[in-house]
């Protein structure tokens, strides 16, 4: 097994509910030792939510129910957890003393709570000099919404991102992806920004404090949306699957219930390769289709066509077969057909870990593949405080007796 | 007496300065990374074939919709900062002189068609053999390992293949792919981490290596893998649900209001309990059926959603902002980019950059996506015309001739 690109770097996560503990996950997966600051006295919100596993049992925050959330589990692996209750004076100092040990240091709270908890950047920078402190704002640190209560759809809504999901005409707007894409976003940013700043400290040793406000972060990667209205002055609704640059360019049914195909042409090669495909039906040779431009003007008469072709297929034939032809096809999967795909499977997209009070569970695997240094799940998500001693008698240094006062005081908590 | 103009204070370095990045991009996925790498101070020079260019620059937005590859929005946006050099790879000499750029460079990133890398020697088992301290980082729809490696596909079908398609839409219509090809720029984000995690590890190892990044994975993995459970455990593979987040606690969707829509995900009791109180008191709220607000959420959403819809069609948006802003209920807007322009927070922060060039005009851009207190990102040129840095680069750095670099051109390699 050879070293893992990130294994010299401490990182201490304050991280709760998403995009904070995956910033820190992204590194952990890549080496990265990660402690994760918690505690009863404020569980990370993610520990509780909607039971999954087992019963679906009333108990809140008692028992073992924290320890029972898969989605926890995904984007704390290969983590420590410290409980460390920040609410008092020593828990603080507890803090501060694992900073000074430390790389990196990430949190997600709400402007001037690392104020408040004596955990600024200037205070830290007098604790160590060369730390690299991540914030992630929902819509930053300054600004007149700075205190907006914001998750990731409020701030889908705010980026413009979500003007654009829905169908063309007057159906009610979609809006909504079915996933947590601004806090993912986030994470991503915060992680790249970490690693380049890791970077230039190796070169200098110049630490920094990175900002990663999670709507600016959105907003980065809809340039294309900017400034197509700035370029013609016209503000775009939602557009369905339809592109100004490909026809046919959509998700058709298929044989089933609910089964979909998605299918993208962009040059005319592409379109003659799909209809030799298709078996060249008459439909084809309509001249408006000839050339894209009428295509794409013509392109619901081609949906029909196209969709007249695929309605009584399997999708995984209208896949293979378009795929022989050199058409760009991809099935339209639910989260059965990733778990379930041999390509998936083969780069390990999904894995398994066991969990001390879940057994084996399968999460998700590896975004990207470094095929040098793989990185993966090397442990699964930390209990409440399971590596307390480890990190405060080994790491720090407490004495035995100190320790054991720290829990009966709920310093350690 | 004139006062002396203040000393410009020196540039602070980017973090990745002195890192060399040889792109040879295609619309989305790796000149977004290569846009990245370059913010931070990375040195990145895109190689384009020539008369032909980034399939990128025949993509729209274009200026009044008329296209030219010197003003595609799409492509000036994700090639700020870059130099650019035109190359024939299909031809030996091109590849040659595409060699001695690797020789100086740390990383090769591309997202073309295997078949053609393979084609070009281009492909990852031939280059670490000449350059095994070269991070290559290969971004593409499916991934390079795996039965479908050689598959075709676009932004559309690595959507599909991700399990984000399948959940966005209406239950009744077909699933809904990202808008403004997201999946293609989440992968370059993707692309520029492990990048720079490679550069790292090679510092440990003294090797290079390949990083392969697949659209579909990344957000398969990172955004749709916390579905996995539920399927596991409930045998639940995923529904369409609208407007509206599945498993949820009322009230999590987007809404019409007077003069467009709103978007409200108040999950925490108090807020809830805040948003009844600015509703006002009414007769529903005290039914047993409209106090559980997970059976809400999964079972009658749409009669729920009915409940609360009027306060909204009565308001606008922007008195929905304040009245939601004065008590703390995440509730706002749903904004089209003409206000993200005009936005206040956005604009407060300076967050948008002006970038202009003379063949496409001036246009305000999306800032970084980051501050980095000591590392500041910044535009240092606009996206490169086609070979606008042929003599800079293959004259000035790598040292061709002035008379062989025109027998090149004339050759079509450059």
């Amino acid at each position: 097994m050879s070293v893992l690109p990130l294994s010299n770097f401490r990182v201490v996560d304050f991280g709760t509910a998403w995009a904070g503990p995956m910033a820190a996950s992204l590194l952990a997966d890549l080496g990265a030792q990660v402690i994760k600051v918690e505690s009863r006295a404020r569980l990370d919100g993610l520990r509780l939510g909607r039971p999954i596993v087992g019963e679906d049992i009333a108990g809140g925050d008692r028992g073992r129910w924290p320890e029972l959330q898969p989605v926890f589990h995904g984007i704390n692996r290969n983590k420590l957890s410290v409980t460390l209750n920040l609410k008092s004076d020593e828990g603080r100092q507890l803090a501060r003393e694992l900073i000074v040990r430390s790389d990196v240091v990430m949190n997600n709270y709400s402007p001037g709570v690392l104020e408040r908890l004596g955990l600024s950047y200037p205070e830290l920078c007098q604790l160590q000099g060369d730390i690299i402190l991540v914030s992630m704002p929902s819509v930053g640190e300054t600004g007149p919404l700075r205190d907006i209560l914001a998750y990731a759809p409020i701030i889908q809504a705010l980026s413009g991102l979500m003007s654009r999901v829905g169908y063309s005409g007057d159906e009610q707007l979609v809006g909504e992806l079915q996933a947590p894409w601004s806090d993912v976003v986030a994470a991503m940013h915060a992680a790249l920004a970490t690693v380049a700043a890791l970077r230039h400290r190796n070169q200098t040793g110049q630490g920094q404090f990175i900002e990663v406000a999670q709507l600016e972060a959105t907003i980065s990667m809809l340039g294309e949306g900017l400034l197509d209205y700035q370029m013609s002055g016209q503000v775009a609704g939602p557009a369905g699957n339809y592109d100004p640059d490909f026809a046919p360019h959509n998700n058709y049914p298929c044989g089933g219930d609910d089964q979909w195909v998605s299918i993208a042409v962009r040059t005319d090669a592409e379109w003659q390769a799909l209809c030799r495909a298709m078996g060249s039906p008459d439909w084809c040779g309509d001249p408006r289709f000839a050339g894209r431009p009428g295509r794409l003007v013509n392109v619901k008469d081609l949906d029909a066509g196209v969709e007249s072709w695929t309605r009584g297929r399997s999708a995984g034939d209208v896949v293979q077969v378009l795929q022989q032809h050199g058409v760009a096809a991809m099935k339209v999967m639910n989260i059965e057909d990733q778990f379930t795909d041999p390509h998936l499977q083969q780069r390990q997209a999904y894995l398994e870990i066991e969990h001390p009070h879940v057994g084996i569970e399968w999460l998700y695997g590896m975004p990207w593949l470094l095929t040098g240094t793989p990185g993966g799940i090397r442990t699964p998500a930390p209990t409440l405080g399971q590596h307390n001693e480890y990190i405060l008698c080994r790491l720090l240094g407490l004495p035995p007796g100190e320790f054991k006062r720290l829990q009966e005081a709920q310093v350690v908590y | 007496m004139t006062a002396e103009p203040p000393p410009t204070p020196p540039r602070k370095p980017g973090a990745l300065q002195g890192v060399r990045v040889v792109e040879w991009g295609s619309l989305v996925s790796a000149p977004f990374c290569g846009k990245l790498l370059a913010e931070l101070g990375a040195e990145v020079i895109k190689v384009e074939p020539p008369g032909i260019g980034d399939d990128g620059r025949n993509s729209g937005p274009f200026p009044r919709g008329v296209p030219h590859p010197e003003r595609s929005g799409l492509f000036l946006f994700a090639n700020l900062n870059k130099r650019g050099v035109t190359l024939n790879l299909t031809d030996a000499a091109g590849r040659g002189l595409l060699g001695r750029l690797l020789e100086s460079a740390d990383v090769f990133l591309e997202n073309q068609p295997l078949e053609l890398l393979r084609q070009t020697g281009l492909d990852y088992a031939s280059l670490q053999v000449q350059h095994p301290r070269l991070v290559v980082t290969s971004i593409s729809p499916y991934g390079r390992s795996g039965p479908y490696q050689e598959y075709r596909g676009y932004d559309l079908t690595a959507n599909a293949m991700s399990g984000l398609s399948f959940g966005t839409g209406h239950p009744h219509r077909e699933p809904l792919t990202t808008p403004m090809h997201q999946a293609s720029y989440l992968a370059g984000v993707g692309g520029a981490f492990a990048t720079i995690v490679a550069l790292l590890g090679r510092d440990l190892t003294g090797r290079g290596q390949l990083v392969d990044v697949a659209e579909a994975q990344v957000i398969g993995t990172l955004l749709t893998g916390y579905h996995l459970p539920t399927y596991i455990y409930r045998g639940v593979a995923g529904w369409r649900s609208g407007n509206r987040m599945r498993l949820g606690l009322f009230p999590n969707c987007v809404l019409p209001c007077q003069d467009g829509y709103i978007c409200i995900d108040a999950p925490q009791i108090e807020q809830y309990q805040r948003f009844l109180a600015l509703l006002g008191e009414q007769d529903w709220m005290e039914e047993p059926r409209y106090r559980d607000r997970r059976a809400m959420s999964d079972q009658y959403p749409a009669e729920a959603e009915s409940l609360i819809a009027p306060w909204f069609m009565q308001r606008t948006r922007e008195e929905i902002l304040q009245a939601c802003l004065a008590n703390r209920i995440p509730c706002v807007p749903v904004k089209t980019f003409d206000e993200v322009l005009a936005d206040p927070q956005l604009n407060y922060r300076d967050y948008f950059q002006e970038v202009g060039r003379v063949e496409a005009g001036g246009y305000r851009y999306p800032g970084p996506p980051y501050r980095l207190s000591e590392t500041p990102c910044r535009v240092v040129r606009p996206a490169p015309t086609l070979g606008q840095h042929n003599r800079e680069i293959l004259g000035g750095e790598v040292g061709i001739s002035e008379a062989e670099l025109a027998q090149l051109v004339r050759g079509g390699i450059v």
